[in-house]
């Protein structure tokens, strides 16, 4: 037997679960599953990683199209996963396709920012495709499989 | 008869031209669908197939 340094794969998972605090804690009043939102932004947009929260700076405007965005489901709870004594990967994916239906959005948009709604607007994560204009119609975005390799989201150690 | 939501409300789809596409590389799989009425776009949606993951690379300091 030996030791092995490394961060420990359900502490990744427990990340997404808000298990841990090393700082201040945001008030819940509940342990419920904190809502989370999905907001589409202009071509011309700079958000990134250094994106902290949801802002209406940039955000696509048109018919149909509410500012803030629709919901997203999480209905399948983070998963973490060891795959070697040293590595592992957390991770999670929504649900459910992220769908904005018959809107008009008429400036190119490339990018959609999943954040909490719950706690602030904090930001989660940016993902980026090709531009898109919408016309009298629906925008979709299909959701990768949830797998140590092709969730949305991932933490990793190597 | 299939009805489409339009700029100028529902329309025979008969009456319009139609126009699809796909973008297939890394990132997405995206298909897109356009109809056209007299020159004019009237529709057009899109669905986005995300393909890949944001990821964080997490990693425990050793004592040195």
């Amino acid at each position: 037997m030996a030791n092995t340094q490394a961060m420990t794969t359900s502490f990744m998972g427990e990340l997404m679960t808000a298990t841990h605090n090393f700082g201040t804690a945001p008030v819940r009043a509940t342990g419920a599953t904190d809502a989370f939102k999905a907001a589409l932004y202009l071509a011309s947009a700079t958000m990134n990683a250094s994106t902290t929260a949801y802002t209406a700076v940039n955000e696509v405007s048109g018919t149909g199209y509410s500012a803030g965005g629709v919901a997203v489901t999480f209905a399948t709870p983070p998963t973490a996963t060891n795959s070697s004594a040293t590595a592992g990967v957390a991770f999670v994916t929504p649900s459910a396709s992220i769908t904005y239906t018959t809107v008009t959005l008429t400036t190119a948009f490339d990018a959609v920012l999943i954040y909490n709604s719950t706690q602030s607007d904090k930001a989660v994560s940016v993902h980026t495709f090709g531009s898109q204009t919408i016309t009298a119609g629906t925008f979709t975005l299909t959701m990768p499989a949830n797998t140590t390799s092709t969730a949305l989201i991932r933490l990793a150690t190597t | 008869m299939a009805l489409v939501t339009t700029t100028k409300g529902e329309m025979d789809e008969s009456l319009l031209e139609k126009r699809e596409g796909f973008v297939d590389n890394d990132n997405e799989y995206t298909t897109w669908l356009e109809y056209w009425h007299e020159g004019e776009l009237v529709h057009r949606s899109a669905h986005v197939g995300l393909k890949k993951s944001v990821s964080s690379a997490v990693e425990a300091a050793s004592f040195n």
